[in-house]
């Protein structure tokens, strides 16, 4: 297995004092697509969080590239080159599409991507570039929230359902389009409701049950009935 | 009727320099949802360090505005870091309490230092000069304080909808998060805002002291006008502060024709009124 580029270390996430996850280890091989699969509440959007530095942590409960950052800013894990997509597309309804693949390219990282990969990406964004970013459709919007984090030349791309509310067409066409995404030698963490999907684009899978890591294996090995008991719990 | 023409006039121009005091609130609300109760002080502060710096060095008001404008910015970005970005969060309640705190330290603080009498920048001839227009007469101050106040919001339009600077304020000022996630430092990126908008407040405050006399108490009144040109113009629109500002100036000059002692009663009405027929302002920025 090649060396983890991101681990979490027994990491604990609070919101407030709620605790919304519990002791999360988790290993991010480079340049594997890892999967995170769980029910809503388990804790798979704050652990996206975590990482991106959304959420405060202890340092040594997030390493990436055998540094701790769990105690960084959001701004400063951006820097370091991991990049999130987030849940709902969150795109600036004050910008143009095109503003909002500049500011994605903010950090300032050399690399492939730049406007011109991200157009000949997705050529609908091109035709689309100055006007607002609401006005798009959905599908369009998750492609301008994906261009937006690859203009950051990310070494790792965190995923936050990416298919939640979109129509079945957009998500196929959204998951054809990935492996060129990550093919550019960058890691990717996905969080997916879709198991299926989440399966076959990734290597390995995580299951979140309850803020706790309640399976975890290669995506080709884990079974159905094992997926069922990480997922609803040891009694479904 | 030529004496109301001139009245209009002189509001359209007095409306610039209220302008000037409601852009830089206009930002700071914008950016960072901050309302800051300080602002017509930081304006008297500006125009005391104006006259510091021309008593002293002996120059131009305007040449002053070399010094005064970096160290309000620098001021700006200060105030901050150091102090104004602890209070923002999810409550509206401790960045009003603590700049409204800030605006009475202020005041004091300039009356310790230049006492209770009131001051006056001094531009030379070019207070009595003026431009003959028709049957009318155009202050050269007035017209030049007005073209200023066009100078700036058309330069701060242009920072903001076209430099990587105005897109990170308006990304922090949609989504603060997701800015952060695009690395963007939101503490930096509002100090930035801050020094950009007293450096506003800098040009402000030196055209308010050549214009009328000052002294430390009249922070709350300049709040007044900023806050009801940008009230009247629509929250985030900055060519709307400049109609507002000139509504507002309108206002006062033909309510001061009709009765003088109903110039300020006139822009409160006026604002009053607009608020009831357009209760966002007349140019509203698009809500999303």
């Amino acid at each position: 297995m090649p060396e983890a580029i991101l681990s979490a270390k027994g990491l604990e996430a609070y919101y407030g004092d709620f605790q919304a996850i519990y002791g999360i280890d988790l290993e991010v091989p480079e340049g594997e697509v890892i999967a995170i699969i769980g029910a809503n509440g388990a804790g798979k959007t704050t652990l996206l969080k975590s990482i991106s530095g959304l959420l405060p942590n202890e340092a040594a409960h997030v390493v990436f590239k055998g540094r701790p950052i769990g105690d960084l800013r959001a701004d400063q894990i951006a820097r370091l080159g991991i990049a999130l997509v987030p849940e709902g597309r969150q795109l600036f309804p004050s910008l143009s599409v095109e503003e909002n693949l500049m500011l994605g390219g903010e950090v300032g990282r050399d690399g492939p991507w730049s406007l011109d990969a991200v157009y000949d990406l997705f050529p609908i964004l091109r035709e689309r570039r100055h006007q607002p970013s609401t006005s798009l459709s959905g599908g369009q919007q998750q492609m301008a929230a994906i261009g937006r984090a690859l203009m950051a030349n990310p070494e790792l791309i965190l995923f936050d359902e990416i298919s939640l509310g979109l129509a079945p067409v957009v998500i196929k066409s959204i998951y054809e389009i990935l492996p060129e995404v990550v093919g550019e030698g960058m890691t990717a963490l996905i969080v997916e409701q879709d198991i299926t999907k989440a399966l076959s684009v990734s290597s390995r899978v995580y299951c979140l049950q309850e803020g706790r890591v309640s399976l975890s294996g290669r995506a080709d090995e884990v079974t159905r009935d094992q997926i069922t008991a990480a997922y609803f719990g040891a009694a479904a | 009727m030529i004496e109301w023409a001139n009245a209009v006039l002189q509001g359209i121009l007095l409306g610039g320099l209220y302008a000037l005091f409601a852009a830089g609130l206009s930002l700071i609300f914008g950016v960072m949802r901050l309302v800051n109760i300080a602002h017509g002080d930081l304006i008297v502060l500006a125009a005391y360090l104006g006259l510091s710096t021309s008593v002293t060095l002996g120059v131009h008001p305007f040449v002053a505005l070399l010094i005064v404008l970096p160290l309000m910015a620098a001021v700006g970005y200060a105030l901050q870091r150091g102090l104004l970005n602890r209070t923002l969060g999810p409550d509206i309640l401790p960045p009003l309490l603590v700049t409204f705190g800030l605006s009475v330290i202020i005041q004091n603080a300039l009356l310790e230092g230049y006492t209770a009498d009131p001051q006056k920048l001094s531009a030379g001839p070019l207070e009595t000069a003026s431009i003959p227009l028709g049957e009318l007469s155009v202050g050269v101050m007035p017209l030049l304080t007005f073209g200023i106040a066009v100078a700036v919001i058309a330069g701060l339009q242009w920072i903001f909808y076209a430099t990587g600077l105005g897109r990170g304020f308006r990304a922090v000022s949609d989504n603060q998060e997701i800015a952060q996630l695009m690395g963007l430092n939101k503490a930096h990126v509002f100090g930035l805002a801050m020094a950009l908008a007293l450096a506003v407040t800098a040009i402000a405050g030196i055209l308010l002291g050549i214009r009328t006399s000052f002294d430390p108490s009249i922070g709350g009144g300049r709040l007044i006008f900023g806050f009801e040109a940008v009230i009247i113009g629509g929250l985030g629109s900055l060519w709307g502060t400049l109609a507002g500002g000139v509504i507002l100036g309108v206002a006062q000059t033909v309510g001061a024709k009709i009765d003088p002692g109903w110039q300020l009663l006139a822009g409160h009405i006026a604002f009053l009124l607009v608020l009831a027929v357009r209760p966002n302002g007349l140019f509203p920025r698009v809500e999303h």
